[in-house]
């Protein structure tokens, strides 16, 4: 009778665990029933393109809500981003009377540094000036929405091809696709590699659990605290400069309103993957898949014509209801390790 | 100049201050080469500070520290750990969300190349693990162990470093089993035979005759004695942890107790500890009318849980309460507020105060309800009550409409006292309230309590400090590990009394289920 509730138990484990994946199985079947054109390959790179965005923002996040914090800046970085690289290949950087036309590859170690600049401020605030991790970033999240918007007074930059003359063309590479693949895909799978190494071959991946799981042991243990959290942010905000430029790319111009709102995407991939907001817990291989699983809803909703009033009703259901699992799956946690603690008497 | 080579570190007239207090003065302290240093003290005596100084989680303010006859500063813990320190704290300094290997070697993890060598972590901690006789799979979470084996996880933390020269142990038996000390102080032993020193410090007086080779003795921040363990007896210590010079005037009573009925009485009261065990242990106690009742223990003995008991924040304890002459049912706070009990917490800025709102607010929060007008708020009432409570109390202020925090403790205190006052409760439960204030202040609390006791009030006080509930209560009942070993009445409240009864709930089979 006992053994058979323990199986019971350990069965219902092992579902919560693949649950997400379950999940994203279950929605890709139903929606190949309910659209036909679903399955289509047209229909799966348009939704690889989408989660690739989404997920390399849920990287960053990842490490963020790991350490306890919240990243609400990435969407107005990846709008900033845009607008920046948009703006140095359309007008260049014009210091006094000179102009000058930078190529594409210095752009973009350009744009990973200003991301990183972002990230070091958004650190800095929330480690030094003491300032709450969600506050700190909502400052920042308007700060960089002004700039993407004061860069051009608003307008849009539409010329990213750039000038055979003056060498700065190829930026539209990150919008294409390879053997059929868009290139934010491969950009994700070599992030998503790097950000799964972090967080599991190094020590800096303990740290960032130590952090979450309990600072001031960190900080006993000899862990530079500050440290860890101003790195987790740069990482965040390194990955919305991917982001952004790879959007930008993708849809041939820079708007200053790009990435609106998307830091939600990431929080709830992030979430969905099973990291905890408490800190102390989450995996790469999770927020992969939980960043599938918002693409697929998104992109499945609209194609099946769900309005997109109604799309937002649903994503916040299913963002709860996933937590409230999350919950359920560590109580019946604890609840195991309390049993087998007993049977080892 | 400090150049003994029996001696591995020395302190020289230490000074820590806290915002408000001293809490090391002019400590000097010789860590000897080879030997189990004991460290005793009452609660606040300063032990776990100067610890915390030695280890470098802390810096002192004053005083200098030597090691091989060189004066030796750590700004952080990674400083004094290159020095071969190491400390196993007193709470669990542990990673609950990460596993047991990660929890051993993080701050020391093993590499190859870049990348971390887990295979190696893995032994290494089986090796460690095995060694400590507790074969706990490397890859379990730290959060799913007991509290005995998260505490070996916490040594075999320590023991990985090679180059360990001293080991702190701040109370490490206070969750372990018998079995397990009994491995512990094997370990301690090995430990001494490769030549490192410890520091030991414990409330377990037998147990520090057993294992220790040198006592010194703290006692308000301050340096009392030494001597060799072989030396000295249980009496000793007893005498040098108390002191003789601090006396309270002892309150002489009115009402006769021996006639007063009894108001409250606790039946068999348990409240499960997680993890297994009890935090209250089956305990029995009654209080009478118009009395003072004292309840002594060490710290977690399970005194502040007696008192969350009877207000109602563990729903889950099991025993009965009756309360004039009905048996309780403990509902709510707010609830047990309304039939007449109100509580001093033990930690007054946290529990006690809400310091945002000002002194007046503080005083009246709780009875809030009393003063209305219809469903308005009726300040003038509220007001001359706590201008009556000001004045009954004497406590010193300006302007009511001061913030909370520009009174000194004492006077904090005092609203605090006001604040369960103005409730009109039948019983006051007090957690430690002379914490944290100055002599001055202590002497007028108690004063407070002694008078409205006469008026009948029934009082029930903890304390840790000995000459503090020797002076006030009128009766004392004594806790350790949750259960009750002890009822003092009259003559038989001696320190020496006192302090037996709060170590007999620890005898090293008592707590094996701990």
């Amino acid at each position: 009778m006992k053994s058979k509730s323990k199986n019971n138990n350990q069965l219902l484990m092992t579902l919560l665990k693949g649950r997400t994946f379950i999940v994203l199985i279950v929605l890709v079947i139903f929606f190949s029933f309910a659209s036909k054109s679903f399955l289509s390959l047209t229909t799966l790179t348009m939704v690889a393109k989408h989660v690739a965005l989404y997920g390399i923002l849920a990287l960053g996040m990842t490490f963020v809500i790991i350490t306890g914090g919240i990243d609400l800046s990435v969407g107005s970085v990846v709008g900033l981003v845009g607008m920046l690289a948009g703006g140095l290949i359309q007008e260049g950087l014009t210091i006094g009377s000179k102009t000058i036309y930078f190529s594409v590859p210095l752009i973009i170690i350009f744009m990973l540094l200003f991301g990183c600049l972002v990230g070091l401020i958004n650190g800095l605030i929330v480690t030094k000036l003491k300032v709450a991790p969600f506050i700190a970033t909502l400052g920042t999240m308007y700060i960089c929405r002004g700039f993407a918007n004061l860069r051009s007074g608003g307008a849009t930059f539409s010329n990213i091809k750039g000038y055979e003359g003056l060498g700065n063309t190829g930026f539209k590479v990150l919008g294409s696709n390879f053997l059929g693949i868009p290139a934010g895909v491969f950009i994700f799978a070599i992030l998503a590699i790097i950000a799964a190494i972090l967080l599991k071959k190094v020590p800096f991946g303990w740290y960032v659990l130590a952090v979450g799981g309990n600072e001031k042991s960190a900080r006993l243990s000899g862990i530079k605290a500050d440290k860890v959290k101003i790195i987790v942010y740069i990482i965040s905000a390194f990955c919305a400069a991917w982001v952004g430029m790879i959007n930008t790319a993708q849809l041939s111009a820079a708007h200053p309103a790009s990435g609106d709102g998307w830091e939600m995407n990431a929080i709830a991939a992030t979430v969905l993957g099973g990291t905890s907001m408490a800190g102390g817990s989450g995996t790469i291989i999770g927020t992969i898949v939980g960043a599938f699983v918002i693409g697929v809803i998104n992109d499945g909703m609209t194609m099946c014509g769900v309005s997109e009033f109604w799309q937002k009703v649903i994503r916040g259901c299913v963002i709860i209801l996933a937590v409230v699992i999350d919950q359920t799956q560590r109580n019946l946690q604890a609840k195991m390790a309390l049993q087998a603690r007993n049977e080892n008497k | 100049m400090f150049d003994d080579p029996n001696v591995v570190l020395h302190c020289e007239k230490i000074d820590k201050i806290y915002p408000g207090t001293l809490a090391l003065d002019q400590v000097s302290f010789d860590l000897l080469k080879g030997k189990v240093n004991v460290l005793i003290g009452e609660n606040g005596a300063g032990k776990s500070t100067l610890m915390k100084m030695i280890a470098g989680i802390e810096q002192p303010s004053a005083g200098k520290m030597y090691m091989d006859g060189q004066e030796v500063f750590f700004k952080d813990t990674n400083a004094a750990r290159a020095k071969g320190i190491g400390i196993i704290h007193q709470e669990l300094s542990l990673f609950p969300n990460m596993t047991v290997y990660q929890n051993i070697y993080i701050g020391h993890e093993k590499k190859s190349g870049v990348f971390l060598n887990d295979a190696e972590h893995r032994k290494g901690a089986d090796v460690i693990l095995k060694r400590l006789e507790h074969e706990i799979p490397a890859d379990t979470m730290v959060g799913d162990l007991r509290v005995g084996q998260q505490q070996m996880v916490e040594i075999a933390r320590n023991l990985i470093q090679d180059d360990l020269r001293v080991l702190i142990m701040d109370e490490p038996t206070s969750s372990l089993s018998a079995a397990e000390v009994k491995v512990l102080f094997k370990i301690m032993r090995e430990l001494l035979e490769q030549g490192i020193s410890i520091v030991y410090i414990s409330h377990r007086l037998e147990e520090i005759m057993e294992i220790g080779d040198h006592v010194t003795i703290l006692r308000d921040g301050k340096y009392v004695a030494d001597a060799d363990v072989k030396d000295i007896e249980l009496s000793w210590i007893v005498e040098n942890m108390v002191g003789k010079n601090t006396q309270y005037h002892r309150f002489e009573r009115s009402i006769d107790l021996t006639k007063a009925e009894k108001i409250l009485e606790i039946k068999n009261m348990c409240l499960p500890k997680q993890g297994g065990g009890y935090l209250l242990d089956h305990v029995d106690m009654y209080l009478k009318k118009g009395e003072v009742l004292g309840i002594y223990g060490l710290l977690g003995a399970g005194r502040s849980e007696l008192f969350e008991c009877l207000m109602g924040m563990h729903p889950e304890h099991t025993g009965e309460v009756i309360y004039e002459g009905k048996p309780m049912k403990i509902g709510s706070i707010s609830g047990q507020i309304k039939r007449g009990l109100a509580l001093v917490p033990e930690d007054r800025q946290r529990q006690g105060l809400i310091q945002t709102l000002d002194i007046c607010k503080n005083t009246s929060i709780a009875s809030m309800g009393s003063f209305r007008s219809g469903p308005f708020l009726n300040n003038g009432a509220e007001e001359k009550a706590v201008d009556a409570q000001i004045s009954d109390l004497h406590i010193k202020v300006a302007d009511k409409k001061l913030p909370i925090l520009s009174l000194s403790g004492g006077n904090q205190q005092k609203v605090v006292i006001a604040k369960g006052l103005l409730t009109k409760p039948t019983v006051l439960l007090m957690d430690e309230p002379s914490r944290g204030i100055d002599i001055g202040a202590k002497t007028e609390v108690f004063e407070i309590i002694h008078e409205f006791s006469e008026r009948g009030l029934s009082i029930i006080v903890i304390s840790s400090e000995l000459k503090e509930i020797m002076a006030i209560a009128d009766r004392i009942y004594v806790l350790s590990n949750g259960k009750c070993t002890g009822e003092l009445e009259g003559d038989e409240i001696t320190e020496d009394n006192l302090v037996r009864a709060s170590y007999a709930g620890l005898g090293t089979g008592a707590s094996a289920e701990a």
